[in-house]
């Protein structure tokens, strides 16, 4: 591991000129790698003379298959064999590589363009090292998985025998490149194994937790259970004369972070050992005295009640009002009202947060399992009050992501640690460290009546969605958009907005709104479907309507903006598949319910089949998914992945996942409280992707959204009890 | 304080506390990192590894108790001749996101087919349960140990 960062650390960048410039990505910008002895084409991709093809992956692998799809797109244009391609993660190093982060499905959009032209960039400049050294035109020569040929001389060279004049060439204007017609692709749309495969099945050392530096030393940090809790006394002295016991480091946060920023230090006590296990085991030793803070009397019970007491007052925002829901509720044929809630949630992705640091002589190197290494580079570097580029991050392998990882706070720990002891430093939490310290999928309270009219048409829609803030904002990805389904398409809407104020730390989780959102308004909808006594499916395609875009900002955004014909689409695939026409013929307590989603770009309609025991257990028997993310799946076996794990995130989510909070503390610490789905549990998943005439989009999020309500709407069709509340209580169920 | 471990087929001398769980002695002590951290409670699988060949969670398992036992970890798994051919199908079928449970699941698979060379869909339910792959890649697990069942 840590002669692979050292190479890694030792390249040098050389800008060789600036005309080449395709959206944020520089392309024409060599690195040299001084161990591989490689030639730079451009920032991506080197050839060795002896035809080793290095392509670097920008952004952070978490599990999403990113290391190996992005390279994906380069190979294809630079028309190489797969089989011949090395992948290396690329430095940090936004100013070359564009924005390096792994979140909210935008890596494909962001780069596949982009990718595709450096790609064809760099072959072009192969070319032309060809016609220069035969001495004939350049578009008389072709390429052929790694060789540039040239027909009417009947030559043909390696582009390793080619790569140190290529590294010589101008690039070309990106604008100018071309670019392979799509039916020709022989690495795009294939299944292609995950890079690192091989070296997981061997238990090789390559992710975050695994990093090791000579003379590494292991530390743990002990917070206070109540967020925003402050440190008073410590037994410091006792804890240093533990055993493997080298350092105790007092944090206080006033210092540091005056504002509170829960991406910043805390206070609490770094306990810093020549094992981890060492150190663990001094932290249960610790006498601490905390002030508890402002939080210390919250409960996730008083914010049941506090969202209770919200509903029956007007709304303090509105986040959409379209006609007038007042009337049109009031003159409705048919109303349907109910309330839906869902919990925080921790993220529980397996590998704890943790963070390798070395300080030494002003500067810092991190080893950082980061979604958003720049953000957690800027926060070191105002932490420690040392300029940018003496903040070094290396991206390593996460084991698991979904979000939870794009906040710092791990990050910014290590470096403090770092800084206050005379050797590299890995920093790991525990499993209840982690879920007790999480940035939670906040919870949400949402009061909804909807009206049809005497056809069953749904005419009028209101929400009031009581969420929670911040210092009087909306926490992090507690928001709920204008554009939320059915916005636009119901022509008497309002979604009111009210707050709950606290002081837990929120953020972002696959699907962020999407994964809450979506469960509420598609059961609700599924709710005023059978009010109206409709087929779900009928009653969505009559809301969708004719096909067509809805412009939701200002100016229409082909990536943003929904389209009703996309989303029907997928609706029909997926009843298709699943024979959704004749599911009144199964037997009693076994039954399908629907729900369909666009988030993150992408549009997916799933089918969920559940038998219901007379105990009230559940079990999945199938799962039925139509997706559309535009014109291209770059690697099916990655799209495969992410398909069936969003979905079975989903149903553990719904089936066994909650974060409560009780004297302003989380109460759960490991997956004993908080169910992670398991293989018993995990049903058949059958999927199609429609390759639609679209932007080329991602995968980490929209396949999830849909399936917590197409869970509970089958479940509603099989009990006749309706999922208002997640998750899931199955005492409810009994027959 | 030392003790001697037999891991991988060589013997080990530790100094550490006969408690301290062979999870860190493993990764922290033997430089053996492909044992992984996930809850420290038995409850995820993260940390399987084989004690006379049964899957044991290594983060429950104090090293004092299996001074006389043969350990092995995913490391050595290859020389066993069912692990080396569940490593082949795991490969071959791409099962791995991001990988940090895999270990354990090869562990614990490998286990299964070495005791029920032909498992049913109910009995690996039942050895497969205790590893949780929080990325889902279940489907794959399952079709992968039938593969291994059909070659063997």
């Amino acid at each position: 591991m840590s002669h692979h960062h050292v190479n890694t650390l030792s390249r040098r960048t050389f800008i060789s000129a600036s005309l080449a410039v395709s959206g944020a990505l520089m392309f024409d910008i060599r690195i040299t790698n001084a161990a591989s002895k490689a030639n730079s084409i451009n920032a991506f991709i080197s050839i060795s003379d002896d035809n080793k093809i290095t392509i670097l992956s920008k952004n952070p692998e978490i599990g999403q298959g990113i290391q190996t799809s992005l390279p994906m797109i380069l190979a294809e244009e630079l028309d190489v064999e797969w089989a011949h391609v090395q992948i290396e993660q690329a430095p940090l190093n936004p100013s070359v590589f564009g924005r390096q982060h792994a979140g909210g499905s935008n890596s494909t959009p962001e780069n596949y363009t982009a990718l595709r032209k450096a790609g064809a960039s760099a072959r072009a400049m192969i070319i032309a090292a060809a016609a220069t050294q035969w001495n004939v035109p350049a578009d008389e020569c072709t390429t052929d998985k790694g060789y540039v040929i040239h027909a009417n001389s009947k030559k043909r060279a390696s582009y390793g025998s080619l790569a140190a004049l290529a590294a010589q060439q101008k690039a070309p204007d990106p604008a100018k490149v071309s670019l392979k017609d799509p039916k020709n692709f022989t690495i795009l749309g294939q299944k292609i194994r995950g890079y690192d495969v091989e070296k997981i099945v061997r238990g090789e050392p390559i992710f975050a937790i695994d990093v090791t530096l000579p003379h590494m030393r292991y530390a743990v940090f002990e917070k206070c259970p109540v967020f925003g809790g402050t440190l008073e006394t410590v037994n410091s002295d006792d804890i240093k004369k533990l055993p493997d016991v080298t350092d105790v480091i007092i944090v206080k946060a006033s210092e540091t972070n005056p504002k509170g920023d829960f991406q910043g230090l805390k206070d609490g006590v770094a306990i810093v050992a020549k094992s981890w296990w060492a150190a663990q085991q001094a932290r249960e030793k610790l006498a601490i005295t905390w002030n508890e803070g402002p939080f210390a009397h919250h409960s996730s019970e008083d914010y049941a009640r506090q969202a209770q007491e919200l509903s029956t007052q007007n709304p303090t925002t509105f986040v959409r009002r379209d006609g007038d829901a007042t009337t049109a509720l009031t003159s409705a044929a048919t109303t349907v009202e109910a309330h839906y809630s869902y919990p925080l949630m921790s993220h529980i992705g397996l590998e704890p947060q943790n963070c390798t640091a070395h300080f030494k002589d002003g500067k810092i190197n991190l080893w950082a399992p980061a979604q958003n290494p720049d953000v957690g580079q800027k926060l070191v570097a105002e932490l420690l009050g040392i300029p940018l580029e003496n903040v070094t991050v290396t991206m390593v392998r996460g084991g698991g992501g979904f979000g939870r990882r794009l906040q710092s706070d791990f990050m910014v720990e290590a470096a403090w640690i770092a800084k206050h002891v005379n050797a590299p430093v890995k920093l790991l939490w525990s499993r209840q460290d982690d879920m007790q310290h999480d940035f939670y999928r906040p919870a949400g309270f949402h009061y909804l009546k909807a009206g049809l009219d005497k056809d069953g048409t749904l005419t009028a829609l209101r929400d009031h969605f009581v969420t929670f803030g911040v210092k009087h904002k909306v926490a992090n990805s507690a928001n709920m958009e204008e554009a939320e389904f059915p916005a636009q398409l119901v022509p008497n809407l309002e979604f009111g907005q009210s707050m709950i104020e606290f002081g837990i730390p929120t953020g972002p989780m696959r699907a962020p709104r999407s994964n809450a959102l979506g469960f509420v308004f598609q059961s609700f909808l599924d709710e005023v479907a059978h009010k109206a006594g409709k087929d779900p499916l009928d009653f969505a395609l009559t809301l969708l309507g004719e096909r067509r875009t809805l412009t939701s900002g200002d100016k229409p955004n082909a990536l943003r903006d929904f389209n009703t014909g996309r989303m029907r689409d997928v609706l029909e695939t997926v009843a298709k598949m699943s024979s959704w026409s004749t599911r009144h013929e199964l037997p009693k307590r076994t039954a399908k319910g629907l729900a369909y989603y666009f988030s993150h770009f992408g549009y997916f309609a799933e089918v969920v089949q559940v038998s219901i025991a007379t105990n009230g257990s559940i079990n999945i028997d199938q799962v039925w998914v139509a997706g559309d993310i535009g014109a291209q799946i770059v690697n099916m076996s990655g799209a495969e992945h992410q398909l069936k794990g969003a979905v079975l995130d989903g149903l553990g989510q719904a089936l066994g996942q909650a974060i409560t909070i009780k004297n302003g503390r989380v109460v759960q610490s490991n997956f004993d409280e908080v169910q992670p789905l398991r293989i018993n549990q995990a049903p058949p998943i059958d999927y199609v992707f429609l390759k639609t005439n679209n932007a080329v989009t991602g995968l980490g999020e929209p396949a999830l959204p849909p399936i917590l309500p197409a869970l509970c709407n089958a479940i509603f069709a099989a009990t006749g009890q309706r999922i208002r509340s997640l998750p899931i209580n199955t005492a409810d169920l009994k027959a | 304080m030392s003790l001697k471990l037999n891991i991988n087929g060589t013997t080990k001398t530790i100094n550490a506390h006969p408690d301290t769980p062979l999870l860190w002695v493993l990764r922290d002590e033997l430089n053996l990192k492909g044992t992984k951290f996930g809850c420290g409670a038995g409850l995820c699988g993260a940390c399987t590894v084989h004690i006379d060949g049964v899957a044991t969670r290594a983060c429950q398992t104090p090293i004092s108790t299996v001074q006389k036992a043969h350990i092995t970890t995913i490391e050595a798994i290859s020389k066993h001749p069912i692990g080396q051919k569940v490593q082949h199908v795991w490969i071959e079928n791409d099962v791995p996101q991001c990988g940090y449970c895999q270990s354990g699941q090869i562990m614990s698979a490998t286990a299964l087919l070495s005791k029920n060379p032909h498992p049913t869909d109910h009995d690996i339910d039942e050895a497969m349960s205790g590893n949780v792959c929080r990325c889902g890649t279940y489907p794959r697990i399952r079709a992968s140990i039938h593969a291994v069942a059909d070659n063997i």
